[in-house]
């Protein structure tokens, strides 16, 4: 099955043309290469900040047993942190003008393609792009020696899995949007679950209660899937975090072709 | 032989769209023939631009039948559109990607080979007189080549109805003689037009039938030559009183003696089939106007006789 069949299951409605939506939206930004290398270094400052400054007064951390330099503990969380900005980022502030201001997609509607065919292809674009800073990421990590296992390879596309659940959210709730203040609703959110996902610490050092919460996170589920698979501590619980995932980009995908549809046919 | 191209391009029976209480278009029929330049005109907010929603298929119509190339809109737009070219009001051009660059996206849209809209788009820059802006960025453009441009978009399926939303709206009276200059070509190559307008001029060099529209119904429909021997004189005097003149009382005057009068807020106009006439008769009554004009009768006044409001008040 291609890439259109896949899509045509998860998301009714769907056709082969959100494929010229990519192609759209990857013309328009060839001119604007530069902004797209700067974000591919990020995870270098990120790796570099933590490995330099943070891990050296945090020292080792324990899990399960087995003992952890900080920088590689952390790593694989922001390799998921990363994914997830990414994909909110490109979802969120471009679709939000183009929804907006620019009449671009009243244009589209104005051929064959349908308002969900412009949803799926703003999702796999802004997926594109994070996949791009995702392998970018997962190569300084296996450079820096902060890969432990073969299972890593998983984590390119567990990474995609995260940024594509991300962009379908991100595209779901700009739909609603009113204006750029709104936008602020979204990086809060963001900057919550980036803290408070076991991202930087073991999900044990929460309280109980808490860990249920904190399970409720999408991206907890991403990190603690990178982890396990960079750390090569891979178990059944792996399988629940790709499942939900999955079931995110599948109910967010779905509402905002639904969203896009009532914004556009009026 | 394509059968559904010979099928009737557009047709509507009790079409309404509401949203909420309002009803932007209240039950209205219509049929566009193949080959023909069908106009909607009527004043901002009769439901011109609602019924060309619908009629693109991006807008669910609330009530009646409404079929495109025999197709239902709400379950064949896509099939539809593939057929269609669409002017809207705002010419929505990519300002992201340059001339050339706009063309050829569009033309991927309706799954076009790639060497097939390369033929097409310089065929259609030549034919909207914009190739030698190809390579250039959209947004520097002029109002009339942004509309030129848009036009050649909607042209790149070679589209069997083209709808355009206002195509003149906001130009300057050179561009738009030049669109018209383009859009009367297309409908000699045997294009179906439908347009929206809200200027006379318009209808009357484009169309060769309309409806006119009236707070989402439909008043009066025919050839802009049927609808003013209709509604009209074949001329009509325009004067202009001095401010201090009881334009109301004047007009008694003239009525009491069985001209056709219609009181503007700054003129008295009189529908007569012989202006001069007309004329000399406003001077017996005593009428010194401080300017007066003998012209033909145009849709304009067919919108004031129909609806007893001009084009610009009811905007």
């Amino acid at each position: 099955m291609n890439a259109s069949g896949v899509v045509a299951a998860l998301i009714p409605g769907s056709s082969h043309r959100w494929a010229h939506v990519v192609a759209r939206n990857y013309a328009s930004t060839r001119s604007a290469w530069f902004a797209t290398v700067t974000g591919a270094f990020e995870p270098f400052l990120f790796l570099a900040s933590i490995g330099i400054g943070v891990s050296v007064l945090v020292g080792d951390v324990d899990v399960d047993g087995r003992t952890y330099d900080y920088t590689t503990f952390v790593a694989p969380a922001m390799l998921a942190s990363a994914a997830m900005n990414g994909a909110i980022t490109e979802a969120s502030f471009n679709t939000f003008g183009k929804l907006r201001w620019h009449r671009i997609y009243h244009s589209m509607t104005a051929t064959p393609l349908t308002p969900t065919d412009i949803a799926v292809g703003e999702i796999v674009y802004a997926q594109l792009r994070g996949t791009l800073y995702s392998t970018i990421f997962l190569l300084a990590m296996v450079v820096l020696g902060l890969v432990e296992s073969w299972w890593a390879v998983l984590a390119l596309p567990a990474a995609v899995l995260i940024g594509v659940a991300f962009s379908a959210a991100g595209l779901a709730v700009v739909t609603v949007l009113r204006t750029w203040q709104d936008i602020d609703l979204i990086v809060f959110g963001q900057m919550l679950l980036f803290l408070f996902s076991a991202t930087f610490y073991p999900l044990s050092v929460y309280p109980e209660p808490i860990q249920m919460v904190a399970q409720l996170s999408p991206l907890f589920h991403g990190a603690n899937l990178c982890r396990d698979l960079v750390l090569g501590t891979v178990g059944w619980y792996n399988l629940i975090n790709v499942a939900v995932l999955l079931g995110m980009t599948v109910v967010c995908s779905r509402l905002a072709a639904r969203r896009f549809t009532s914004l556009l046919y009026k | 032989m394509d059968d559904a191209g010979l099928s009737v391009p557009v047709a509507a029976r009790g079409l309404t769209k509401t949203f909420g209480s309002f009803r932007a278009v209240d039950d209205v029929d219509f049929q566009v023939q193949p080959g023909e330049a069908f106009g909607f005109l009527g004043p901002n907010g009769a439901g011109k631009s609602s019924t060309m929603r619908m009629i693109g298929c991006v807008s669910p119509r609330t009530a009646g039948d409404l079929t495109v190339f025999g197709l239902d809109p709400t379950r064949d737009g896509s099939t539809i559109r593939a057929r269609l070219g669409v002017v809207p009001q705002e010419d929505a051009l990519d300002v992201e990607l340059n001339v050339r660059e706009n063309l050829y996206v569009y033309g991927r849209f309706f799954d076009l080979k790639r060497s097939e809209i390369r033929r097409r788009t310089e065929e259609l820059l030549e034919f909207t007189q914009l190739t030698e802006r190809a390579d250039d960025r959209v947004e520097p453009l002029s109002g009339g080549m942004k509309r030129r441009l848009t036009i050649a978009r909607a042209l790149i399926n070679q589209p069997d109805l083209v709808l355009l939303d206002e195509p003149t709206t906001g130009l300057d009276p050179q561009a738009r003689h030049l669109v018209w200059d383009r859009l009367y070509r297309l409908k000699q190559q045997g294009a179906t037009l439908i347009l929206t307008t809200h200027y006379m001029d318009e209808a009357e060099q484009l169309c060769d039938r309309l409806v006119v529209m009236d707070n989402g119904r439909i008043v009066d429909d025919g050839s802009p030559r049927a609808l003013i021997d209709r509604h009209c004189t074949k001329e009509v005097v325009e004067l202009r009183l001095a401010a201090t003149t009881d334009l109301e009382r004047s007009a008694g005057h003239l009525r009491r003696d069985g001209l056709e009068v219609e009181v503007l807020p700054d003129r008295i106009l009189i529908y007569a089939d012989d202006g001069e006439a007309a004329l000399s008769f406003a001077d017996g009554v005593g009428l010194r106007p401080e300017s007066a004009l003998i012209r033909r009768s145009t849709l304009e006044d067919v919108f004031l006789a129909l609806t007893g409001r001009t084009l610009v008040e009811a905007g």
